[in-house]
């Protein structure tokens, strides 16, 4: 046992060797007199290195290193949502009361409260058999959210007792026939994924009410989205319009290396928004961590697999859990970092030749599953990448690449002609419409794949269109072309343009998603009689009935106005032929 | 202290010193170097083990022999602050330039400086009136917001940023700015320029200067804008002052950062410079900001030079993933002899709809920087196609944009350097005028109220009426 305590014999930036003590890999040691954590990241010799979570100057080599026994673990029970983390679990609001405004460091907090009491409902009943990650109970732990107190993984049996009442959420509610005490709080290591029974394909789409995303580009529930894009073109933005209206039932969002004005940004702002599917505070469904670019390296290396640990706790309640990253290219920069201090060889661009295995991992951890329970229950990621000038050559975007199922590519030049959100439609792609067409035809409308693949043709056709259009001008096309250009027009300005700022049209449910480009086909339809039957293609164009279509979408109650606004544009256009 | 003085230097590289058999030493800790000739350098522990430490000296290592005798001073740095830094001028290291005393300190403050816990952060949300139109219309700025000026050699970022720090106010306010100036790197005669000015306007005696010149260590510019920004937030959250910190050249800055990584062997990034320049860039724009609970704020206002005019290079690409927006400043406008020549499109303020609108500036504000924005940046492609095919095949919208382009320049963005246009009349109502040579129909992004409350006729009807 003399292995316990060892030496500081090292100390550069956040990585510290330690001699005298023979961790496990990926324990917790307490570093220093102020016994700052660390987490043991190889093992070498008779040496052990140590990534510290903390701020390192000052601290001496001879100080002590005390084995902890355990690995990075998060405290899952109720109290996660509404709370806001750093990349350790510790709560920062805690820290604030304790060391003030700036991160100080040496000062320790659990993750969850432990004194405040909670009302368990128990579930379960004394003489049931019960297994691992079978729901014994719940509490209310928002207004919007039940939290369902679990059997822990690795345990199970026949209940002797259990009681419903007021507890604190480390005081056993259930006991066991061999005695196991079964509390409100489990602990889980993070870098180890959480069972499950078994991955199911995705089928159910993730309705985010951004049109471009769920019309064009759809997530499935369980599935992986990146997005790549360059500083400014607004992949912040768009990760928190997904964060605010996706219809997860829980949103576990991770601020990795980003901006702290950002990050009281959406703690001024969660509070006061109203989640469109309950009309409760979206906060009550949101557990957020943050931790910024001038947070330690260390800690935002973890903030990830923090994240998706809790992600994954939500999902075996059965729930759906949306989980944004923004961004993974910061926690691929914290990895080089901290691999550059430990002088191992590097790959591409000086990141870890390990790179592309962890990303995978991580995104792996997403997924819909029959949870232990037997329950449904997915993790959704949707990770930002910020690649160096824009290039997605690099390693981060090509990695992420390989595995996500959908692309999202952001773009500098619509963002610069202020066309957001700015997501590039030809070079975007999403993997999941054949498995999610299905659902589309049994719950919005029979049709809806086929007036996507028409909205997606004419966009491409725009494309070809305007090659020839920078060559000789537009005026030089035949008049169908010519249409089919104002069409595309009408396409980008009308249904992919989203202004996430406005009340209105910051959101638009699926079923207006559909009759918005049903509207635009139906211009097409009737414009080309008209034309055909002798109108002007500019009378037909300037018709007031089809602004008024435009423009009404950034009204209250659009969804029931815009069949009569659709008809009405007919009937004009129908008298723009006779016109003439 | 331990006051041990060590003569057990075995290699020297680069501006690093490499020694051992010394007792613990901390990461961190300041270093004292005794000369064989009796002058003194200062440095800073690297990495520690009890075998070697490695020590990066400020002042390069030039006379460093194995005899130099090395103390220990059991410490990280920490700058002296106090109400006193106003008003005068340190060099890189910290230490008086101007002739006068010694910062008489009511505190010693670490200058590495700690993260603010995001939840203690207040949002900003104070428009700044710069009274530049190209500025205060499109790319707002708000008071604790990080704004870097993204140029390139031989453009006149210092006659802007000098301008900004002349004539930075928050509208209905009396709060004057306390302006924190670090120079990294910059050539004597572009500091005398500065210095000139600011005491030309009298901003000198409300100014704190440390100045790290062209033909000062390198190194020593890895700590300067830390001391500058250490002064800063003293005198934001400790004298609840609004500071405005202007740094120059950013890129000076990489410069060093790269020097001291490559002399450490160290595996490189991008272009040779270290993989964790993003973090250490962040660890000083991140000082920017308000806190609850206290007055003060910090305004940033970094300058950093493109090399090859390339906004992709390393510095500012990482640059401009941390800081909230950027101020391109444009070489062909500079050519065109327009001043400033801020190109507005690939500029961008993040914070600017926080700033802006009724109560803050006035309620068209937001639709007259995006008709603005969406005019010119279609006028300009544009000149593109009439290059090719000439004026006589646009229509009668395309010609109004073609000339609407030449209009924004040459009035809107064009201004003297003493010019302080104010936000409504100076600004917005410039904007309208401008905007007023497009036929309305064409103005899609402005909404109709505005347009008839502020379009130029209708201003004239009303006035007449």
């Amino acid at each position: 046992m003399s292995k316990e305590n060892g030496l500081i014999y090292r100390i550069s930036g956040p990585v510290v060797t330690a001699v005298g003590i023979a961790p496990r890999m990926y324990e917790v040691v307490r570093v220093g007199h102020e016994g700052l954590m660390g987490e043991v990241i190889e093992l070498h010799g008779d040496q052990s290195v140590i990534q510290v979570y903390e701020e390192t100057s000052g601290i001496k080599p001879g100080e002590p290193v005390v084995r902890t026994g355990q690995t990075l673990s998060v405290q899952l029970g109720p109290g996660l949502l509404t709370q806001i983390y750093d990349g350790i679990q510790r709560p920062l609001p805690k820290l604030e009361e304790t060391m003030g405004v700036f991160i100080t460091r040496g000062v320790d907090a659990d993750g969850l409260d432990l004194e405040k009491k909670w009302e368990f409902n128990a579930t379960a009943k004394k003489g049931d058999e019960i297994g691992p990650g079978q729901v014994i109970g719940t509490v209310q732990e928002t207004e919007t959210i039940e939290h369902r107190v679990m059997v822990p993984p690795n345990s199970g049996g026949k209940v002797k007792a259990i009681k419903s009442g007021t507890f604190n959420i480390t005081e056993p509610v259930c006991t066991l026939e061999d005695g196991t005490e079964i509390a409100m709080m489990q602990e889980w290591p993070v870098r180890s994924p959480r069972p499950f029974v078994q991955k199911y394909a995705p089928d159910v789409p993730l309705i985010t009410g951004q049109r471009i995303l769920d019309f064009l580009f759809p997530l499935a529930k369980g599935g992986t989205a990146g997005i790549p894009g360059p500083f400014g073109s607004g992949k912040t933005v768009t990760q928190q319009q997904l964060a605010k209206w996706s219809d997860a039932q829980i949103v576990v969002y991770i601020g990795c290396g980003e901006r702290g004005n950002e990050m009281t940004e959406v703690l001024d702002e969660f509070p006061h928004l109203i989640d469109p599917n309950t009309n409760k505070p979206l906060m009550n469904r949101t557990v957020m961590i943050a931790n910024t670019s001038n947070m330690p390296v260390a800690a935002r290396e973890a903030s990830v697999y923090t994240g998706i640990t809790i992600a994954e706790y939500f999902r075996d309640m059965g729930y759906n859990v949306a989980l944004m990253a923004d961004s993974t290219s910061r926690w691929a920069e914290a990895m080089r970092e901290i691999s550059s201090r430990l002088e191992e060889m590097p790959g591409e661009e000086g990141y870890p030749a390990y790179l592309s295995s962890r990303l995978a991992e991580f995104y792996e951890r997403a997924g819909r599953v029959r949870t232990l329970a037997g329950d449904d229950g997915s993790v959704s990621v949707i990770g930002a990448v910020s690649p160096p000038g824009g290039d997605i050559s690099e390693p981060v975007s090509q990695g992420t690449l390989r595995i996500v199922k959908v692309f999202w590519g952001l773009d500098a030049g619509l963002a610069r002609q202020r066309h957001f959100p700015a997501i590039n439609w030809l070079s975007s792609y999403s993997l999941y419409p054949q498995a999610l067409d299905q659902w589309y035809r049994d719950n919005i409308a029979s049709d809806f794949p086929e007036v996507r693949t028409d909205i997606s043709t004419l966009l491409q056709v725009e494309a070809e269109l305007q090659e020839i259009v920078q060559l000789v001008g537009s005026d030089a096309l035949p008049v169908d072309q010519q249409l089919t250009l104002e069409v595309a027009r009408m396409i980008r300005e009308f249904f992919l343009q989203q202004n996430a700022f406005h009340d209105v049209d910051t959101f638009s449910d699926l079923g207006l998603q559909y009759h918005m480009a049903r509207a635009i086909l139906s211009f097409q339809e009737e414009a080309k009689k008209a034309i055909a039957g002798g109108a002007q293609l500019e009378d037909v164009v300037n018709i007031p009935a089809r602004t008024d279509l435009m423009r009404g979408r950034f009204e209250k109650g659009y969804d029931e106005r815009i069949g009569e606004l659709v008809t009405e544009m007919g009937k004009q256009i129908a008298a723009s032929m006779e016109a003439n | 202290m331990s006051g041990k003085e060590y003569r057990t230097i075995t290699d020297v590289k680069g501006p690093l010193v490499f020694l051992n058999k010394t007792e613990p030493v901390s990461f961190g800790e300041i270093v004292q170097l005794r000369l064989s000739d009796g002058s003194m350098k200062n440095g800073q522990v690297l990495d520690t083990s009890d075998d070697q430490v490695i020590v990066q000296v400020f002042e390069g290592t030039s006379s460093v022999d194995r005899q130099t005798g090395v103390k220990f001073l059991g410490d990280v740095f920490k700058l002296p602050v106090s109400k006193g830094l106003i008003g005068r001028i340190l060099d890189g290291a910290g230490r008086p330039r101007d002739g006068g005393p010694e910062i008489v300190a009511d505190e010693m403050a670490d200058i590495i400086g700690a993260a603010i816990n995001p939840y203690s952060r207040q949002s900003p949300e104070s428009f700044i009136q710069t009274g530049i139109s190209a500025i205060d219309a499109c790319t707002s700025l708000v008071r604790g917001q990080k704004l870097p000026i993204f140029s390139a050699s031989g453009l006149p970022h210092n006659d802007i940023a000098l301008q900004i720090a002349r004539q930075a106010k928050l509208v209905g306010s009396d709060d004057d700015f306390v302006v924190v100036f670090c120079a990294m790197g910059i050539t004597a005669e572009e500091y005398n320029f500065f210095v000139h000015d600011l005491e030309r306007t009298g901003a000198l005696e409300n100014a704190a200067l440390f100045v790290n010149l062209a033909d000062d260590p390198a190194v020593e510019r890895l700590i300067t804008p830390r001391l500058a920004l250490t002064a800063a937030e003293y005198l934001a959250f400790e004298h609840d002052y609004h500071v405005l910190v202007i740094y120059t050249d950013m890129t000076n800055y990489c410069e060093s950062l790269r020097q001291i990584g490559a002399a450490r062997e160290e595996v490189p990034g991008r272009r040779g410079y270290p993989g964790y320049m993003y973090t250490d860039l962040a660890m000083l724009y991140e000082r920017a900001g308000l806190v609850k609970g206290k007055k003060g704020s910090i305004t940033q206002f970094p300058i950093l030079t493109m090399p090859g005019d390339d906004i992709t290079h390393p510095i500012p690409d990482l640059s401009g993933y941390i800081t909230e927006g950027q101020i391109v400043i444009s070489r062909e406008l500079h050519q065109k002899g327009i001043y400033p020549p801020i190109n507005v499109l690939p500029s961008l303020s993040r914070l600017m709809n926080a700033g802006i609108g009724p109560g803050k500036t006035r309620e068209d504000h937001k639709s007259v920087s995006d008709q603005l924005y969406a005019a010119y940046a279609q006028g300009r492609e544009l000149r593109g196609l009439v290059a090719i095919v000439g004026e006589d095949a646009l229509n009668e919208r395309d010609l109004q944009l073609l000339k609407f382009a030449d209009i924004f320049e040459d009035q809107f963005l064009r201004q003297s350097r003493d010019e302080d246009r104010s936000i409504n009349e100076g600004t917005l109502d410039l904007a309208w005028d401008l905007l007023s040579n497009i036929d309305t129909k064409y103005l899609v992004r402005l909404d109709q109220k505005w347009i008839d409350k502020y379009h130029p006729t209708d201003r004239k009807d009303s006035e007449e009426e």
